[in-house]
């Protein structure tokens, strides 16, 4: 078996198993019948529908010759695992991990890690320069944010204003 | 004549010092986020929604109407002065007007997308306001079924009318749909796919959605891309002002590109992006005068027609938004998720329960083009040093915005993840080739479209037919699949793909 697309062949499959998944979580809720719907009755019918359409878009990858092959490509994971990253190192620092006791740390240094993970994933990373940057950037929020939009925002660590 | 009046009472609403003031900040963040590469209105307004929170409902919606519009506009300078459309409804700017920008001529073509947009944006509110009210009226006479008709017309069109597979973009909406119905369902109280996580049970937050799939996505796809190098025309921009000859040239275009704009706007999936095909499309089959540069080489035209119909046909696209509560477009499913934050349900009933609302917003989009005007041909210079800042120092920033105006939604860390978790889907769905603008309209739809077939069928005893029979909801069926019918033709399909292909 040829895949002629591969881009499409990969949607299709991401649409079935989505799709399927969410048909199996309605079904375990109450379905109903039309005139008295009950919640689990429209997702089943959408759930159903994403598969068929995933199906029908895997087989029009197999199918119908394309130029190239539509090839994915190679992922990138630097700029994917660092971006994600930042953010998430960002709601640790901010609002802390109470079940591994981890407090939190606040705006300031969330945002200077969050500036040095996601400057990671660019193609260059001049320590120097993100320092500056980060400095810019947390003096900037801690204006536009905590003074002039008046945000509930922890600013320091909790343990410091106790 | 009501007309004046109701614009009366907007511009009384829109006039006051602290309004105006929100719709100049909001143009100036616009612009501001929206000149820079890569980063669409969609992204830029998800990014900028956080700072209305604070704000009271009528000022919210005037300052994001006043991003909207700022980003649209820096889009087109991006456009011009560096070949990169920030959106998609720019890529045809950039054809003329970057090859104006090479030949010195960067100044008129801003001018000229700067007049059409304002031109236009007269034009559009002026219909906006005339026929808000009527369609109000029809909006009354909507029972379930045909609220559920609409909507299905709406999805198929935004779908049909984009660029893109058809099949894909329809699988999107129906995963948009799914994903909307994430959370407590209203009639029998069951917390649906939330897997017992508290924070789910409210639904997935619209505001993690959009920054995740736009906001963080659109970096990480920019990131992996290797950097090219950009040619910013910094020094050329100079003579702002066009000649006799541009506006004899553009006077026309701006007129045909307002009315090609402005119909395409209405229907529902049209709005800004179709717009400046079409009317690109239609300057180029219009005879060029003797001695005219070419399209391609820089021809006035070419930039005047698709910028005033990308303005006509965003602020068209109002017009089922406000009277009917259905989003066309992506941005629009932006300004509905913005206007529930403000517990504002949009649909017929905000023009009589909220007159100052709904006049103010459409008085103050006419504004937010003037201000355009006002500040941001003066300002150009500005906006164009922000281009020369390398992408390696944006980049963090944003991430940082997007980071700190999510938590800020709702004070809660687990949107946080969320925004990750979506960030990194919308890298695979870019990946694929799948287009996350359909997604986003189907989320902010989930709910709606399952209240009202839920109505519908409640009414009519579970008899499916009741969609047929009711004569408005046959119609606007028939309309959806003659829309279908109409692209899967072999003749209509290959003209579609080929309007849609760079040129």
């Amino acid at each position: 078996m040829n895949i002629k697309s591969q881009k499409d062949f990969c949607s299709g499959l991401f649409f079935m198993c989505v799709g399927i998944a969410f048909a199996w979580g309605a079904s375990t809720y109450t379905i109903g019948t039309g005139a008295r719907m009950g919640p689990g009755y429209f997702p089943l019918m959408l759930g159903i529908v994403l598969a068929l359409l995933g199906s029908v878009i895997v087989f029009r990858a197999l199918a119908i010759e394309t130029q190239d092959g539509d090839k994915v490509g190679r992922w990138v994971w630097r700029p994917v695992g660092y971006i994600v990253g930042a953010n998430l190192a960002f709601g640790v620092m901010i609002g802390g991990l109470p079940s591994l006791r981890i407090p939190s740390m606040g705006l300031i240094l969330a945002i200077v890690v969050l500036t040095l993970t996601a400057a990671k994933a660019g193609n260059e990373f001049k320590l120097k320069e993100v320092a500056v940057l980060s400095a810019i950037l947390a003096a900037g929020s801690y204006v536009t944010f905590i003074l002039l939009l008046k945000l509930q925002i922890p600013v320091w660590p909790s343990f410091i204003n106790g | 004549m009501d007309l004046i009046s109701n614009l009366s009472l907007g511009f009384g609403v829109a006039f006051t010092p602290i309004n105006l003031l929100y719709a100049l900040v909001g143009c100036l963040l616009g612009t501001l986020i929206g000149v820079l590469p890569g980063i669409g209105p969609v992204a830029t307004i998800a990014m900028l929604l956080p700072a209305t929170y604070a704000l009271p409902p009528v000022s919210a919606l005037i300052m994001l109407a006043g991003i909207y519009y700022g980003a649209q506009y820096g889009g087109s300078t991006t456009a011009i002065l560096v070949n990169l459309p920030g959106e998609s409804s720019s890529v045809v700017t950039c054809i003329d007007g970057y090859q104006m920008a090479r030949q010195g001529r960067a100044g008129p073509a801003l001018a000229a997308a700067g007049l059409g947009s304002f031109f236009a944006g007269c034009v559009g509110t002026l219909i906006l306001a005339a026929f808000a009210p009527p369609l109000t009226e029809l909006a009354f006479k909507f029972g379930p079924a045909e609220y559920f008709a609409l909507m299905i017309l709406g999805l198929i069109g935004a779908v049909v009318l984009a660029s893109g597979s058809l099949l894909k973009a329809i699988a999107m909406i129906v995963l948009g749909l799914l994903l909307g119905l994430v959370g407590t369902d209203v009639n029998s109280g069951v917390a649906r796919f939330s897997f017992d996580i508290p924070e789910l049970t409210d639904g997935i937050g619209f505001v993690a959605i959009a920054m995740g799939v736009f906001g963080y996505g659109e970096i990480i796809t920019n990131l992996a891309q290797p950097e090219e190098d950009r040619e910013v025309f910094t020094a050329k921009v100079q003579g702002l002002f066009p000649t006799k000859q541009d506006f004899k040239d553009m006077a026309p275009a701006m007129l045909r590109g307002t009315a090609l704009g402005s119909l395409l706007g209405i229907l529902p999936g049209g709005g800004a992006l179709l717009a400046s095909f079409a009317s690109y499309a239609l300057e180029k089959k219009i005879k060029s005068k003797p001695g005219e540069i070419p399209f391609g080489k820089g021809n006035i035209r070419g930039v005047a027609a698709p910028e005033s119909a990308n303005n006509a046909g965003a602020q068209t696209s109002f017009i089922p938004l406000l009277t009917l509560g259905i989003p066309p477009n992506a941005v629009m499913a932006l300004m509905v998720g913005a206007m529930t934050i403000h517990n504002i349900q949009p649909g017929p009933q905000v023009m009589t329960s909220n007159p100052e609302l709904f006049w103010g917003l459409i008085a103050s989009m006419w504004i937010g083009n003037l201000m355009l005007i006002v500040l941001n041909l003066p300002l150009i210079g500005m906006w164009i040093k922000l281009l020369t800042v390398p992408y390696r120092w944006l980049f963090p920033a944003i991430v940082l915005f997007c980071a700190i105006g999510v938590y800020t939604t709702n004070n809660s860390t687990f949107d946080i993840w969320m925004v990750a978790g979506f960030g990194f889907i919308g890298y695979v769905f870019n990946k694929f080739g799948m287009e996350p603008a359909p997604l986003l309209l189907g989320f902010i739809l989930g709910p709606m479209m399952e209240e009202n077939l839920r109505r519908a069928l409640l009414l009519s005893r579970g008899d499916w037919s009741v969609f047929a029979t009711r004569p408005l909801s046959a119609g606007l069926l028939v309309a959806s699949l003659l829309m279908l019918a109409v692209v899967l033709l072999p003749s209509v399909k290959s003209k579609r793909e080929e309007a849609f292909v760079e040129e």
